[in-house]
């Protein structure tokens, strides 16, 4: 009998020593314990601007995160200056951050600016528009794919007899940014595919919603049949859709743009019949592997730049048929849940 | 006389409507479909808020003065209206809070020029970044700022026409019409071209100058939310960005080619009129030509020199202008 309880005695004692670890770690810790890697760490975010849907919802989802699992990010906002933008940069490469997020501006300084952080020793996510230099992550869209797509959906209502006739026009963003030139080659690679399009008309817009309106109404005016116009940027296309809503042409010319998938800048405009077909790189989802980025750079300690990877952005094609309310996102709700 | 062409047989506002009426022929000629009624609808329709800029910036340059503030102070008065618009306020505290902020912008930058004695040019430069940097920081922190659903219809009524002219033109020629009336048979207006002419002269004959200084600024502040507002129902949104564009550079090339000199009282409304044409005809032939963005400013600015040097030329300055200076 005594010999018996000991046994059980000597049993419970292994038994509550190996449990002792789990149930401290329950009790003291809000997270799993290898999440302790990322306490006190610090980000650095510098992007474009703070000023517009993108921007703001990956802060809003990064800064959940950073909130919850006890990390700090710091942003510099150059607002759209390039100069600001370097030295935001540099400022914080002096201070070492343990990681850094940028949004390319400018090609050639961003592109010594990711080599000089790679070789300080900071892990590196670029997202949008990288630069040439490879760095730990990119998170951004196929912008080639979302040119691609773009012009297939407007051979889709302009080749043949399925619109008023075969001329497109398009409205770039910028001549000089990474995007609208990516974006550009996979439109001309697809209509080179299709020469029946007629391409009428290929400006630039400096992404300004009242430049994309200007073009837009000339270009109307010099070819009422227009069949389709496309679109760099949901924010610039506001503008091109008015143009085409004041030659009373909303429903027969064709607009196809893209951009992040707010609800007032995407799903509104295409339930209101502004925009007809609209490719979302989705914010919140972009938010989400920024996040995933950033927890297995700040976990895994590997020397910066060693192991490069990419997260393109999956495209969602949204129309008036595939809207659903799952398809946009708020601030409010990336905020709260989201990244 | 108040409100002449400066002296001379051939003005530079007969040269610039001369180069005007060759560029739409040429245009005429090589772009088939330029000249339809609904293009040249479209052409004045597109330069009718650059022309209404224009009015607000001939204001301040006839009077020796120069604005350089009026498309700051227009991009962020109206984006905080739909900020307030899109947070539920209504539009009748909204529309007078606009109001209210340009008048402000307008008196301060009076105050700073006519009892301060700061020039214009650096007095408006700064109060344009005073006022993007206060309303990015305090009242509006996204870029682009949309028109809410309930005031869409504004923007579909916006892009009407009465009578076959479109409402923006209608905007245009009324807001033309009014300063135009005001510079020639206001007091206020007379006293104006006086100070611009010679604000020595003025100030001595008893003209309250800076008062009317105050008034100018006024002035042109107003006049630019109304091009504002124009601009925002017809994209159905503001962007603050436009700020740190060119677009304040294109006002003024628009009111120096057509004839108002920026050493003050010459020229008149008229002149924008000429002027917003010119950049009007060239801009709408160039887009309808498909040339890039670059090249469309390369050729403005090369038509700009051309006009000012056909003038040099013509018109050789005199000795007063040449004491003191254009600006």
């Amino acid at each position: 009998m005594k010999h018996l309880a000991t046994k059980m005695a000597a049993v419970a004692a292994v038994g509550l020593a190996f449990t002792a670890p789990a149930l401290a770690q329950d009790s003291d810790s809000p997270g799993p314990a290898y999440y302790e890697a990322l306490k006190g760490k610090t980000v650095g975010f510098v992007p474009i601007s703070m000023g517009f849907d993108l921007t703001q919802g990956w802060l809003a989802g990064m800064q959940r995160q950073a909130d919850e699992l006890g990390y700090e990010i710091i942003v510099r906002d150059p607002n759209w200056s390039v100069e600001s933008g370097i030295q935001a940069i540099n400022s914080l490469i002096a201070e070492k951050p343990d990681l850094l997020v940028i949004q390319n501006n400018d090609n050639r300084s961003y592109n010594r600016l990711v080599r000089r952080a790679i070789s300080e020793g900071i892990p590196t996510i670029q997202v949008q528009q990288r630069v040439q230099t490879a760095s730990d992550a990119f998170i951004g869209p196929d912008w080639f794919d979302i040119g691609t797509k773009s012009a297939r959906a407007a051979v889709a209502q302009c080749s043949g007899d399925a619109g008023p006739s075969n001329k497109v026009a398009i409205v770039q963003g910028a001549l000089a940014a990474p995007a609208s030139m990516l974006m550009m080659e996979g439109i001309e690679a697809t209509l080179a595919e299709n020469p029946d399009i007629e391409v009428v008309s290929s400006q630039a817009s400096d992404w300004d919603a009242t430049k994309a309106y200007s073009i837009t109404s000339t270009v109307l005016k010099q070819h009422a049949d227009l069949c389709a116009v496309i679109g760099f940027w949901d924010v610039a296309d506001v503008g091109t859709s008015g143009a085409i809503r004041e030659a009373g042409l909303e429903g027969t010319v064709s607009l196809i743009t893209s951009g992040g998938g707010k609800r007032d800048a995407a799903c509104d405009k295409i339930s209101s019949g502004e925009f007809t077909v609209y490719h979302s790189y989705n914010v919140a989802g972009q938010a989400r592997d920024l996040n995933a980025a950033i927890k297995m750079l700040l976990q895994a300690d590997i020397e910066a730049g060693s192991a490069p990877f990419a997260l393109l952005s999956p495209l969602t094609r949204i129309t008036a048929d595939s809207l659903s309310p799952a398809s946009c996102w708020t601030l409010e709700e990336i905020a709260q849940s989201g990244g | 006389m108040l409100g002449a062409s400066s002296a001379g047989m051939v003005s530079q506002e007969k040269i610039v409507v001369a180069i005007s009426v060759a560029i739409f022929a040429v245009f005429s000629f090589i772009i088939p479909d330029f000249l339809s009624t609904s293009n040249v609808s479209s052409l004045v329709q597109n330069i009718a808020i650059l022309g209404i800029l224009g009015v607000a910036m001939a204001i301040t340059i006839i009077g020796r003065g120069i604005d350089l503030s009026i498309v700051t102070s227009m991009s962020v008065s109206v984006a905080w209206m739909l900020n307030l618009l899109n947070s539920g306020v209504p539009m009748s505290v909204a529309l007078p809070l606009a109001i209210g902020f340009s008048v402000a912008v307008g008196l301060i930058n009076g105050l700073f020029i006519a009892y301060v004695e700061v020039p214009a040019i650096f007095a408006t430069l700064a109060m344009a970044t005073l006022v993007y940097g206060f309303g990015k920081f305090f009242l509006v922190q996204t870029d682009v700022v949309y028109l809410p659903e309930a005031w869409r219809w504004l923007s579909r009524a916006v892009t009407g026409d009465v009578a076959g002219v479109p409402i923006p033109v209608i905007l245009f020629l009324a807001i033309a019409l009014f300063a135009a009336l005001f510079l020639r048979y206001a007091r206020d207006g007379r006293f104006i071209y006086a100070m611009g002419e010679n604000p020595q002269a003025a100030r001595t004959s008893g003209i309250p100058v800076r008062l009317i200084t105050v008034l100018q600024y006024v002035l042109s502040a107003l006049i630019a939310l109304a091009a504002g507002l124009l601009m925002s129902m017809l994209v159905a949104s503001m962007n603050t960005r436009i700020s740190s564009s060119t677009l304040v550079y294109d006002v003024i090339l628009v009111v120096v080619l057509g004839g108002i000199g920026l050493s003050g009282g010459r020229g008149g409304i008229h002149s924008v009129i000429v002027g917003t044409l010119l950049i009007g005809i060239l801009v709408n032939g160039m887009t309808m030509l498909n040339l890039n963005y670059t090249m469309q400013n390369v050729i403005k600015a090369v038509i700009l020199l051309l006009a000012l040097t056909l003038d040099a030329i013509i018109n050789p300055r005199d000795e007063q202008t040449s004491q003191q200076g254009d600006i």
